[in-house]
């Protein structure tokens, strides 16, 4: 078996504030293949973003990394200096932002901030850096790419200028790429070539990916495998079909029922009642027994971990032979 | 790019024109030249032959037209104080202002700059809290008395620095420099400090906020994402784009650094514009404050020319944003 190309252990991120100790990510353990494309999932606030940016070493302070361990190729990295993680930023780990209107430097031309990249990580020279600049552009679809490479940002809609954030993100050719929400501050209409873009890409270089995102349809469409985060955990992760199709977490069995369908008209949907818990108010036991249609006692003292539940793994004492209601496992599949 | 400094120069001419229409109501307005001029005895047919010599005697708008003409020449007519041209009196003094005003600029521009990105970045350093303190007092502490305290210390107690004058001057036919002489440097030292001091701190604090804020940007946090090093996320990311402000104000402050040395220029015994001006005042002399007003006019829309051609070079935005509304490139 293939080693993991990105390893994450029990992270833990903390923020000291003045009302306390906020722990936005707790438990976190998950594993990326080379190649493979790890999608995550989860309301806002749920600390998927902050997973990526866990990983790329760019937490926001005063956020840290309490506990755990992030390893690249069996390397540790969370605890790297700034100047050697910087070195990886880039060249192994690759990283694209939400809002493409925000992400290039207005007053740099796009081909300069692509050369600068190269020239930082691959060490070739001023005009190889331009021609591959120039094959980058081609390669996310620019049209005339030999003549937009001299353009500034704004003059580009919000589409090309992701699909320049991609070639920026690639042009390093990193091992795997942290993509957080690539595709939401998009038009619709542009958001599945951007999906099919970095698919494609990702597939032809072997690049794995961590893509974060709300959207289950752009899951379905790019991932091998999903996690599925509540309030900072993992609540559930495996291959997407069993996920999306058979969810054994009640909080992923919610979100599915969430998905309007295509074939049929409802009136309603599905929702799960209540709101996510506040950092501050995380209850104790699972953080969503109270608003789990199957809680029973042992859920609201103690936590659960990830459990073998057959095809998936799910953070539910529904799936522990030692709990009371382990049977009642069975009606989750709804 | 040579419509724009087309369109930019048409805007600043109504400023320059109502600028000297107000050079020119001092005339009418601030005592009577006239009796200035012929002292305490005369005739009436002196009088009357000095009025239609002067023109005084003309309509109003002929009087103001030949302002204007004799202006654009570099004619300003003589001095009452002086009694010589005032074209000359101001070249001669000229230099001597310049050369302070640039030295504070430069020295406004070149500390400030590094001290707010400094301060910028590191917020929290104990040489930030000590540069943000110091520059309080730069800004509370009004011009004169940081000269004469400068005096105090470097010219009384300690003796380093001369306390007034420009030291030796070497002449270059059309411009007088202090800057080729040791005594001159010297003695450019303590004005410029007390001259820039003000604007040192203005612009360490605005770049040091626009570092903070642009230092938040989903583009520095993309440019970290690369791994690009920290000298050019800093320096080139960041700092670029807080120039278009800074490019502002420091463009205002060097027109204020030239037309308000006045009070440095007092404190040091300065023989720049600014002195001269002061005397003028104290004795009515209409020509020269006219003349001056003109000029300081013709600085502040010049600077406001170039800061604009700076926008227009450091922002791609503004560039496109020029063409399409003159229907596009």
């Amino acid at each position: 078996m293939m080693p993991a190309l990105l390893e994450v252990e029990d992270l833990r991120v903390e923020f000291p504030t003045r009302r306390g100790l906020l722990t936005a990510l707790d438990g976190i353990s998950f594993a990326i293949d080379p190649g493979e494309v790890l999608g995550v999932v989860g309301e806002s606030g749920a600390g998927k973003s902050m997973t990526g940016a866990a990983i790329i070493g760019l937490l926001e302070p005063p956020g840290r990394i309490a506990a755990g361990q992030v390893r690249l190729a069996g390397r540790r990295i969370d605890t790297l200096p700034y100047e050697e993680m910087r070195k990886i930023r880039g060249r192994e780990i690759g990283a694209i932002f939400q809002d493409p209107l925000t992400t290039l430097n207005p007053l740099y031309r796009i081909g300069d901030q692509l050369i600068e990249t190269m020239q930082t990580h691959l060490g070739v020279n001023a005009a190889e850096a331009r021609r591959r600049a120039i094959e980058w552009l081609e390669l996310v679809g620019i049209p005339a790419a030999a003549q937009r490479v001299d353009s500034y940002p704004h003059e580009f809609s919000g589409g090309m200028r992701q699909r320049v954030v991609i070639a920026l993100a690639l042009c390093a050719e990193p091992k795997l790429i942290v993509a957080d929400e690539p595709t939401t501050a998009l038009d619709v209409s542009i958001q599945a070539q951007v999906i099919t873009l970095l698919k494609r890409l990702a597939r032809e270089k072997g690049t794995a990916m961590m893509l974060v995102t709300h959207d289950m349809g752009v899951i379905a469409e790019a991932a091998d495998r999903v996690a599925v985060m509540y309030a900072g955990r993992i609540a559930e992760i495996g291959p997407v079909r069993e996920v999306v199709r058979h969810p054994k977490h009640p909080y992923s069995v919610g979100l599915m029922a969430s998905i309007p369908p295509l074939d049929r008209r409802v009136e309603r949907l599905a929702q799960i009642e209540g709101a996510m818990p506040r950092l501050s108010a995380i209850p104790p036991g699972c953080p969503f027994n109270p608003r789990c249609p199957y809680a029973f006692g042992r859920c609201r003292t103690e936590r659960p971990e990830l459990l073998e539940t057959g095809a998936t793994r799910a953070a539910c004492w529904l799936y522990d032979a030692a709990s009371e209601r382990h049977v009642a496992g069975a009606r989750a599949h709804g | 790019m040579f419509a724009f400094i087309i369109s930019r120069i048409l805007q600043a001419l109504p400023v320059m024109l109502v600028v000297a229409l107000i050079s020119f109501a001092m005339f009418a307005y601030v005592g009577d030249p006239v009796s200035i001029m012929l002292g305490q005895d005369y005739t009436e047919a002196q009088r009357a032959a000095l009025v239609a010599e002067l023109g005084l005697d003309q309509p109003f708008f002929v009087q103001f037209a030949r302002f204007v003409g004799n202006a654009l020449q570099g004619e300003f007519g003589l001095s009452y104080r002086l009694s010589r041209p005032v074209a000359q009196l101001i070249a001669e003094r000229a230099p001597a202002t310049l050369e302070l005003a640039f030295c504070a600029a430069a020295l406004a521009l070149l500390v400030g700059v590094p001290m707010g990105v400094y301060t910028g970045l590191y917020r929290n350093a104990w040489l930030s809290r000590f540069f943000l303190t110091f520059s309080l007092i730069g800004v509370s502490l009004p011009t004169f008395l940081i000269g004469i305290l400068l005096i105090l210390v470097f010219s009384v107690w300690l003796g380093w620095l001369p306390s007034f004058g420009r030291g030796d001057v070497v002449d270059l036919g059309w411009w007088s420099t202090g800057l080729l002489t040791w005594s001159g440097i010297k003695a450019l030292i303590l004005p410029s400090i007390t001259l820039g001091l003000f604007q040192l701190t203005l612009i360490m604090r605005l770049v040091r906020a626009e570092m903070l804020e642009v230092l938040r940007t989903d583009y520095i946090k993309f440019a970290r994402a690369r791994g690009l090093p920290n000298r050019a996320v800093h320096f080139g990311h960041a700092l670029k784009n807080t120039l278009v402000p800074v490019i502002t104000i420091a463009g205002l402050q060097l027109g204020g650094i030239i037309a308000f040395a006045i009070v440095t220029e007092t404190v040091f015994q300065w023989p720049g514009m600014g002195l001269l001006f002061i005397q003028s005042v104290g004795a009515a002399d209409i020509p020269v404050m006219a003349a001056y007003l003109l000029l300081i006019a013709l600085v502040f829309v010049t600077i406001n020319l170039i800061v604009d051609l700076l926008y227009y070079a450091v922002d791609p935005r503004i560039r496109s944003g020029f063409g399409a509304a003159r229907g596009g490139h």
